[in-house]
């Protein structure tokens, strides 16, 4: 069925069409001390997809994320990025980090943290130009904050921060985005507008990873799902694998049977 | 009065006070820059438990070469500074304490191992002890040779220069071009270091950098004006410049200023300040500058423009 499925079966060869794939992941194996996070997790993210990761708390989402990136070091496993090491494919991929995982207290505007998204194009040992700060505004307008690029990032909502992230993201100009949860603690405006910018970006033919919370917004939003619950659950397009069976497993019985139902899957 | 002031600015004020206030200037703003983004980061104590390990760095360079010359102490200090740095990772680790707790540990125990070891080595020859570590010499560090405003323009005279002051200038220099070059990659990754490590920018190696250049400042300020300053400047006018501005350029700006007045207004208000009290002594320099910097920040506490930024966050 899927590359991924070959992969895990074979443990070896890539199949010929995921060979250039966004994101191919094998054996993928995180620990923080003793405890792994995650575990032996197997993936391949097809190009121009919308893919949701779900799992419960705790099951290595995030973790999974920063695997492939290298932001946390790798016990194993390996990690393809166009085929590519991912430090010969970084320009291509933009990481939107949780937005609760930096302190937004620190002494910046809104522009400033959108033209930390053009780092690659500004080069070493200088500073960030006009060009950039005009670039800087049209991804700031893209998410309807052009507002605010003078404002203080402290004074943002949680959602206007969201907001702000992602048209960091948008700077880069990636074919490849990684979100780490960008509807948590959202407003529902901020929630349609990110929604369709994602969606903007997939008709241009790049390829979104979401680690995503919300069970009953993946099939409206996304096209594939990668169940992970510290090992690799289930992965294929929403229709087939984001099954009442697939769910269970990944929640365990932290998932109630009623919820379930109300999601009227397949 | 302008008499008085021609007199204090005179011959005896270059001969006297211009060096220490150089000095002390120097040391401060050495030590400020880091602490810009140490404070951020939420290492403000790493300047502190650097400041304190420089005393066993010291005396333990002074048990092996048994001189008190400049090099083998800083190399001392250095080499002090950086076995800290790692029993803290260590301690982090293993213990599974939080890091300013590993910190605390760590260097109150080589501090007070320093002291144990000065008291049972014999130092009464040469010039080493606690009190010169905590407040060093600033007010000792007089220009001998300097006859007036002239004598900074004389090679013979400016060769006299106390050593610490081309020591403090070349150290200042340095860590000036690394924040300078590094500004971006600072920037970015004190803000958001799992975004700075996927765009390439490798946030520990840089922590670690910004951590020497924390350790360079430390020992060469420690020379000249003992621990107090050294730890009251890392963290004070930091502190105080967040509360000026919401923008990080304009905080290591004013974090420079409010380095430059702690340090001309304590040397001066230590020096003269008794006197216009009508007292004949003058008071420790060193724990005037550190006073000084305290009281700035309480103002910028009370009056500065961005003291009320939090609990202005709008939820959604």
């Amino acid at each position: 069925m899927s590359s991924a499925k070959l992969v895990a079966e074979s443990g070896k060869i890539l199949d010929v069409a995921a060979k250039d794939a966004p994101l191919t992941v094998r054996g993928l194996t995180v620990s923080y001390g003793n405890k792994p996070a995650v575990f032996s997790v197997d993936a391949s993210i097809p190009a121009g997809s919308m893919t949701a990761i779900i799992g419960p708390n705790g099951a290595g989402k995030s973790t999974f994320l920063k695997g492939t990136l290298g932001v946390v070091p790798r016990l194993s496993g390996e990690v393809r990025i166009f085929g590519k090491l991912f430090e010969d494919a970084r320009d291509r991929v933009a990481y939107v980090p949780q937005r609760a995982s930096v302190d937004w207290d620190f002494p910046a505007r809104v522009i400033d943290v959108v033209l930390m998204g053009l780092y690659g194009s500004v080069g070493l040992f200088r500073l960030w130009r006009a060009r950039h700060r005009a670039q800087a505004m049209d991804c700031l307008k893209r998410v309807g904050m052009a507002d605010f690029a003078d404002r203080q990032i402290g004074q943002l909502s949680g959602g206007q921060q969201q907001r702000v992230f992602l048209a960091r993201a948008l700077a880069q100009n990636a074919e490849f985005y990684l979100l780490d949860e960008p509807f948590a603690g959202v407003d529902a405006a901020t929630e349609r507008a990110i929604v369709s910018v994602l969606k903007e970006l997939k008709a241009e033919g790049r390829t979104v990873v979401c680690v995503h919370h919300d069970l009953s917004t993946v099939a409206e939003y996304f096209d594939r799902v990668l169940l992970i619950n510290v090992r690799r659950i289930a992965e294929g397009p929403v229709d087939t694998t984001f099954t009442a069976e697939n769910l269970q497993e990944t929640y365990g019985g932290r998932l109630a049977a009623t919820h379930i139902d109300e999601l009227h899957l397949a | 009065m302008i008499d008085d002031l021609i007199t204090a600015l005179g011959a005896e004020f270059v001969q006297l006070s211009l060096t220490p206030i150089v000095i002390g200037t120097l040391a401060a703003i050495a030590c400020a820059l880091p602490g810009n983004f140490l404070l951020l980061r939420r290492q403000a104590l790493i300047g502190d438990a650097i400041s304190h390990v420089v005393l066993p760095g010291i005396v333990a360079a002074f048990l092996v070469t048994g001189t008190i010359t400049a090099v083998p102490m800083m190399i001392g200090a250095g080499a002090a500074a950086i076995v800290a740095v790692i029993m803290i990772e260590i301690v982090k680790r293993l213990g599974r304490v939080e890091p300013g707790a590993a910190m605390g540990l760590v260097f109150t125990t080589l501090f007070a191992a320093g002291v144990l070891f000065l008291e049972i080595t014999d130092t009464s020859s040469v010039h080493i002890d606690v009190q010169h570590a905590l407040l060093g010499n600033l007010e000792s560090l007089i220009w001998f040779d300097a006859e007036g405003w002239g004598s900074l323009l004389d090679p013979a005279a400016l060769a006299t220069l106390p050593p610490q002051l081309p020591r403090l200038a070349v150290v200042l220099v340095g860590i000036t071009l690394f924040i300078f070059l590094f500004w971006k990659e600072l920037k970015i990754s004190t803000f958001d270091a799992a975004f700075a490590g996927a765009i390439g920018i490798r946030p520990r190696a840089l922590g670690f950098a910004l951590v020497v250049a924390t350790a360079v400042a430390a020992v060469a300020a420690f020379d000249a004006v003992g621990s107090i300053i050294v730890i009251a400047m890392f963290v004070c006018p930091p502190a105080s410049a967040r509360l000026m501005t919401n923008q990080l350029a304009r905080q290591v700006g004013w974090s420079v200023i409010f380095a430059t007045i702690s340090a001309v207004l304590g040397y001066v208000f230590a020096g003269y300040g008794p006197g216009w009290f009508g007292s004949p002594y003058a008071v420790s320099a060193a724990g005037m500058i550190a006073t000084v910097s305290g009281v700035i920040l309480i103002l910028t506490c009370l009056f500065g423009p961005q003291r009320k930024r939090t609990g202005q966050h709008a939820e959604a």
